[in-house]
C-alpha cells in the first residue's frame, strides 16, 4: 500500500475534502467517492471521451488525470450544467435535436461541446465535428449532434 | 484498467523534481500532460515506483522571444501552443500541426516536453522539433544540458534522457525571411495518430531553393528528416521533375510498418504524395513571401 494523499477539490461548487490513494482516477473519484455518476466510464484509456469534465474551466478525460491531480482545482461535470426540467441551452438543444439514443456518450459530449463553444467559432459543420472527433457516439447519432451543436453556437448562455 | 500502485509527489522546482528522479535511479516516471502516460498506466503496461508529476514546477509553462527564437517551456499545453500569437507568426507551420494533435481536452492536458520525451512514433510534435531543428533544454543532477532535436529521437519511444533527466525547455530558431511551409496529414479520423503526415518548409534565394526542409511522421519508429530529398532541391525551382525526384527519395528513405491502420506499401505511397503536396504548398507561399516580403 502507498499512503494516501489528502485533498481539497470544488465540484460543482461543493468544496468536498477526501483522502485518496495516489493511483485513484479522477473519474473514479467523482463517481466512486462523490456519487457523481454522471460522469460515464467507457474506455478508461483516453480513446472515448465519455468522461469528459471540466478541469479548471478546460475539458478534461477524467479517466487521465489522477484524483491527486485535482488538488485545489476546481472540477465540473455534467451534473453543473443544469437539472431535470431546468437545463441549459445546450442539454435543451441535444434534447430538441434528438442528439441522444442510449445516453451513454452525452456527459462526454456536452462537456466537450462546452469547452468547444467558448474556444472555437465552430463556424462549419466541419468544425464541430473535427471538435468532437475525440468522442465517440456507438449509436452513431453524430449527425444530431452535430445539429444539436450547431443550434446553440454563438448563443451566449451556453458560455456559463 | 486502473493503474498499479506507485508512490507520489509532485516537487515545485525543477531542481526538486530531478532529484526525485535520481532517487528513484530510473524507475520514476514525469507525470506532466498525463495523456500518453495515464493509458499506459491504465493498460499496466509501465509499473513506475512512483510518479514525478512536474504539474505543480513553478516556470515551465511559457512562449517568450529572443532576438533569433522562440522559447517554449516544457509544460506548455499543446492548445497554448495552437493558439500562440507568437508561434502563429515566427511557426504557422506549428500552428497549423498542432490542430492536429488529438483533441481539444487532450491537447487542454498534453505538453510539448511529454510528447517529445514519450516519442511517439507517429506524433506530430517530435516531427515539428525536428523540422525547426529544435534545440531542447535538460535539466539533470549535474545541471542543464542542450541536445538538438537531431540527435534526441533514437527508438520508438526512446530518447536521449537518462531517466533522471527531465526536458525543461525548447528553443526553435528563428526560420529566415522568404521562407514557405506546408502542412499534410492522413489520420483515420480527425486527431488520431498520423498514418503519414509530412512538413516541409523551403527558403527562396533569388527565385530558387537555398534552404530545403521536409519532416515525416508515422512512417518508422522514429519521427524523421528526409535528407536525402532535401539536397535535391537546392538550386532548384519546384517544378514538377524536383518534385518528384523530392517524392521518390522520400518513398525511398522511409521503412513504414504495417498495422491495423495502414500497410506498409499504402504508408509510403502517402508520404510521397503528402510530401508533394506540402512542397507546392511550402513553394507557393515562399513565393508569396518574396512578393510581398512576408516573414
Amino acid at each position: 500500500m502507498t499512503k494516501t494523499r489528502d485533498i481539497t477539490v470544488t465540484v460543482n461548487g461543493t468544496v468536498y475534502e477526501a483522502s485518496v490513494e495516489p493511483r485513484l482516477l479522477l473519474a473514479d473519484f467523482l463517481r466512486h467517492a462523490l456519487g457523481l455518476t454522471g460522469t460515464h466510464v467507457g474506455c478508461e484509456h483516453g480513446v472515448c471521451g465519455a468522461c469528459t469534465v471540466l478541469v479548471d474551466g478546460d475539458s478534461a478525460r477524467s479517466c487521465l488525470m489522477l484524483a491527486v491531480q485535482a488538488d485545489g482545482r476546481k472540477v465540473e461535470t455534467v451534473e453543473s450544467l443544469g437539472r431535470i426540467g431546468q437545463m441549459n441551452a445546450l442539454q435543451q438543444s441535444f434534447h430538441e435535436h434528438h442528439a441522444l439514443q442510449c445516453g451513454f456518450c452525452t456527459p462526454g459530449m456536452l462537456m466537450t461541446a462546452t469547452d468547444l463553444l467558448r474556444k472555437y467559432p465552430l463556424a462549419s459543420d466541419e468544425d464541430i465535428r473535427k471538435g468532437i472527433s475525440g468522442n465517440l457516439c456507438r449509436c452513431t447519432g453524430y449527425e444530431h449532434i452535430v445539429k444539436a451543436i450547431r443550434a446553440v453556437v454563438g448563443k451566449t448562455e451556453t458560455a456559463r | 484498467m486502473k493503474p498499479p500502485l506507485f508512490d507520489y509527489i509532485a516537487p515545485t522546482s525543477v531542481e526538486a523534481a530531478v532529484a526525485a528522479l535520481a532517487e528513484a535511479a530510473g524507475e520514476a516516471k514525469v507525470l506532466a500532460g498525463g495523456q500518453s502516460l495515464m493509458p499506459m498506466l491504465n493498460f499496466r503496461l509501465l509499473r513506475p515506483s512512483i510518479l514525478v508529476d512536474i504539474n505543480c514546477v513553478a516556470g515551465l509553462s511559457f512562449i517568450t522571444e529572443t532576438a533569433d527564437s522562440i522559447r517554449i517551456g516544457a509544460l506548455t499545453r499543446h492548445f497554448a501552443l495552437e493558439t500562440s500569437p507568437l508561434v502563429a507568426a515566427h511557426f504557422p507551420v506549428l500552428s497549423a500541426a498542432m490542430t492536429h494533435v488529438a483533441h481539444l481536452a487532450i491537447r487542454n492536458r498534453g505538453t510539448i516536453g511529454g510528447s517529445l520525451s514519450h516519442a511517439d512514433p507517429a506524433a506530430e510534435l517530435p516531427m515539428m522539433a525536428l523540422l525547426l531543428d529544435a534545440k531542447l533544454h535538460v535539466a539533470g543532477v549535474s545541471g542543464v544540458r542542450t541536445i538538438a532535436a537531431r540527435d534526441f529521437f533514437l527508438d520508438t519511444m526512446t530518447v536521449a534522457l537518462d531517466g533522471t533527466e527531465l526536458v525543461i525547455e525548447i528553443m526553435l530558431p528563428k526560420l529566415p525571411p522568404q521562407t514557405g511551409w506546408g502542412f499534410e496529414e492522413v489520420a483515420r479520423r480527425h486527431g488520431d495518430f498520423a498514418l503519414a503526415a509530412v512538413a516541409a518548409t523551403l527558403t527562396l534565394s533569388e527565385g530558387k531553393i537555398a534552404q530545403a526542409r521536409i519532416a515525416l511522421t508515422g512512417v518508422g519508429p522514429t519521427a524523421l528528416r528526409a535528407t536525402a530529398a532535401e539536397q535535391i532541391l537546392i538550386g532548384k525551382v519546384l517544378d514538377g521533375d524536383a518534385t518528384a525526384r523530392a517524392t521518390t527519395a522520400v518513398r525511398e528513405a522511409i521503412e513504414p510498418e504495417t498495422d491495423l491502420h495502414a500497410s506498409s506499401d499504402y504508408r509510403r505511397h502517402l508520404a510521397g504524395v503528402l510530401t508533394g503536396r506540402a512542397l507546392a504548398a511550402a513553394w507557393r507561399r515562399a513565393g508569396e513571401g518574396a512578393a510581398k516580403a512576408w516573414i
